[in-house]
């Protein structure tokens, strides 16, 4: 699973990610998670879509690490990559000392319990035949080692954990709203106690309305059992409300990352900055200039030379094209991938 | 300009407004029962204005759109009221009356360009096609004419790109090709039911930065649907927010954003995460919106309003608030 040389080739780059604070659960290294596309004649030209290509970055112990990017980023295969819910083609995941991606069998099953996973879709990812109740206690059957009587009482406290109530335990998920939807996903998530949740666009198929009532559960939730959040969306200003740090992904590159506050008033990296200046609304009087990027993102099977924004980018010079600019820290806690961090 | 308007039109249209919702009242006939998606809006949208429409769903906005489109179809039937456009009453048209109206003074751009795009067309045939149809044109002086348009909408290398077929476009491309297709015959009003809805945020900023342009360009008169204030409030000069088929409160984007009167505009806008509320917990509305079915008797937003009375079981009307806004509440 892991490349022995491609470790070493990157050993300078270990510590590029900000895992010197604190105390980290999560050591993401030079992760790189690669598919193959055919292509040409019967398909025998294979070319590698590098979805998540090198990335090294750290979660701490009970905060909520935000993840942003545009579609087809690599936001979503990150983090799936690090439950192992997609296969890495290779690099570590040290979760606790140990390396997730290099579990197996028990050792992985044990590890599974800790990373637990909130979907985007409700619809999608909650099956129409089973009744809530089971729906819910489908984590703690697969760990095989509560008792029925046990399961049934944990079930009913996890609902009322998550504002369901009893009555609900028996009915089918296609029979609730979104929001009522996503709190079964919740449960079932939290029904093993995890550590880790990745929490992919939990809100962004909800009503304005409800997502409100969905964050606050999150937090409150992280509140009372210390939990350590992934969290996926593509809201900018939902990422910037619940995240204490922020990751910006452009085409399978980790470009930025620090503390929420930094990254949105400060940004280094001239894609976040792109970014940030493109939310609705964001016009009003003290916020940024609206930059409007011309072109469009190019394709993740030839991306181009050096840095991968420099097609877009209005700030880029010839060494742009040569050379891959590396996350480093640019300021005490604030990560950027660019050449010319220091300048902006 | 608005702000006169919106003051009279409650009155008969002036010669300056394009089009005037009145009651209207739009609903779907279903097994369980009939489900007002629209129970009695009105609104009106001044000729070069911009308007938009923001509500979550279930809200009636988009019902509201493809009704002034008469797009509606069975088990969905317009049940009341009138939908003046340029002093006549499309609700009151036949189809055949509505066609020449439909695509070439009234345009619609949807939520997913691929819907409205044919994949076996090229593009440019496309618009073409959509020129054809309201003008008298050679298929040379139509195809020349869609290249104009391409490039107007900020499309690269339009002649080249007339040639493509939509499948190899990327999504903001498309949604520029349908806007130049809504575009082609001058319309004077352009619906954008949700236009960037399905796109990624500096796509979004792209197109939103193009119908500002275009607005400046071409003397069209804007009503946007969206389910979000904040890109409503980057086109529009007016907004109406409708829940429950109903609308809840009316007035110019600046007043109805930094000063909501309606509960529910208060519940919604509080309800948006905003960098000062970090580390606070969200205000939230209670509840979920109701099912259609079984709407609650008077206001719609009752079950869920902080503010509710007796009173409101029975329906508050539309009206003057006194700062050139609408409201329907019991308390303003």
């Amino acid at each position: 699973m892991v490349d022995a040389d491609n470790q070493a080739a990157t050993a300078a780059q270990d510590g590029a990610g900000p895992n010197d604070e604190d105390d980290v659960l999560l050591d993401v290294r030079n992760l790189k998670t690669y598919y193959p596309s055919r292509s040409g004649l019967l398909g025998r030209q294979q070319a590698w879509v590098r979805a998540v290509d090198d990335v090294s970055f750290t979660i701490r112990r009970g905060e909520t690490f935000g993840l942003v990017g545009e579609s087809g980023c690599g936001k979503s295969t990150l983090g799936r990559s690090v439950v192992r819910l997609e296969k890495a083609h290779s690099g570590e995941v040290i979760f606790e000392g140990q390396d997730v991606l290099a579990k197996k069998g028990r050792d992985l099953k044990r590890l599974r319990q800790d990373l637990q996973v909130i979907f985007q879709d409700p619809h999608g990812s909650l099956d129409p035949r089973m009744k809530v109740r089971d729906i819910i206690a489908e984590g703690l059957v697969w760990q095989g080692t509560v008792s029925r009587d046990e399961r049934a009482h944990r079930v009913r406290e996890l609902a009322s954990l998550v504002g369901l109530r009893e009555e609900h335990l028996d009915r089918h998920a296609h029979e609730f709203s979104g929001g009522q939807r996503q709190r079964i996903g919740i449960a079932r998530a939290l029904a093993l106690r995890p550590k880790f949740v990745l929490a992919d666009e939990p809100v962004s198929a909800l009503d304005m309305s409800v997502q409100s009532q969905v964050l606050n559960l999150l937090t409150d939730l992280q509140e009372d059992f210390g939990l350590t959040y992934l969290f996926i969306a593509h809201d900018l200003s939902v990422v910037e409300y619940i995240s204490d740090r922020v990751g910006v992904m452009y085409l399978g590159k980790l470009v930025e990352v620090a503390k929420a506050e930094d990254l949105y008033t400060d940004p280094r990296m001239p894609y976040t900055e792109a970014l940030l200046s493109a939310i609705p609304g964001s016009q009003a009087p003290g916020r940024r200039k609206r930059i409007v990027l011309g072109g469009e993102v190019p394709s993740p099977l030839d991306p181009p030379s050096g840095c991968r924004f420099r097609t877009r980018c209005w700030k880029a010079e010839s060494l742009c094209a040569e050379e891959v600019p590396v996350l480093r820290e640019v300021v005490p806690d604030h990560w950027a991938a660019c050449h010319f961090a220091e300048a902006s | 300009m608005t702000a006169g308007v919106r003051a009279e039109s409650e009155t008969a249209p002036r010669d300056d407004v394009l089009l005037e919702v009145r009651d209207l009242q739009t609903h779907f006939k279903t097994r369980a029962g009939v489900v007002r998606a629209v129970d009695g809006v009105s609104f009106a949208v001044p000729a070069g204005a911009s308007v938009g429409i923001v509500g979550e769903s279930g809200s009636g906005k988009s019902v509201t759109s493809l009704s002034i489109m008469r797009l509606i179809s069975s088990p969905g039937f317009i049940a009341g009221g009138q939908i003046l456009f340029q002093g006549r009453d499309l609700a009151a048209l036949s189809e055949r009356e509505v066609q020449a109206i439909r695509g070439r003074d009234l345009a619609l751009v949807f939520q997913d360009p691929m819907s409205a795009l044919n994949p076996v067309y090229t593009v440019g045939k496309q618009v073409a096609e959509s020129l054809r149809a309201h003008q008298k044109l050679t298929r040379q002086a139509a195809l020349d004419r869609a290249v104009e348009l391409l490039s107007m909408v900020g499309i690269p290398a339009p002649e080249r790109r007339v040639h493509e077929y939509p499948h190899k476009l990327s999504g903001g491309m498309r949604q520029r090709v349908t806007i130049a297709m809504a575009l082609a015959n001058e319309p004077s009003l352009l619906i954008l039911d949700e236009p960037t809805t399905a796109l990624d945020v500096t796509i979004q900023a792209q197109i939103l930065d193009l119908v500002r342009d275009l607005r400046r360009r071409v003397n069209t008169a804007v009503l946007l649907i969206s389910h979000d204030i904040g890109v409503v409030a980057e086109i529009c000069e007016e907004v109406v927010v409708m829940y429950g088929g109903r609308v809840m409160e009316r007035g110019s984007v600046e007043q109805v954003t930094k000063n909501p009167r309606h509960p529910y505009t208060v519940g919604l806008l509080n309800s948006i995460p905003r960098p000062e509320m970090k580390g606070r917990k969200l205000s939230t509305i209670g509840g979920t919106v109701p099912n259609p079915l079984r709407m609650p008797p008077g206001c719609p937003f009752q079950p869920r309003c902080p503010k509710a009375m007796d009173i409101c079981s029975s329906k508050p009307e539309l009206s003057e608030a006194g700062d050139g806004r609408q409201i329907a509440c019991w308390l303003s």
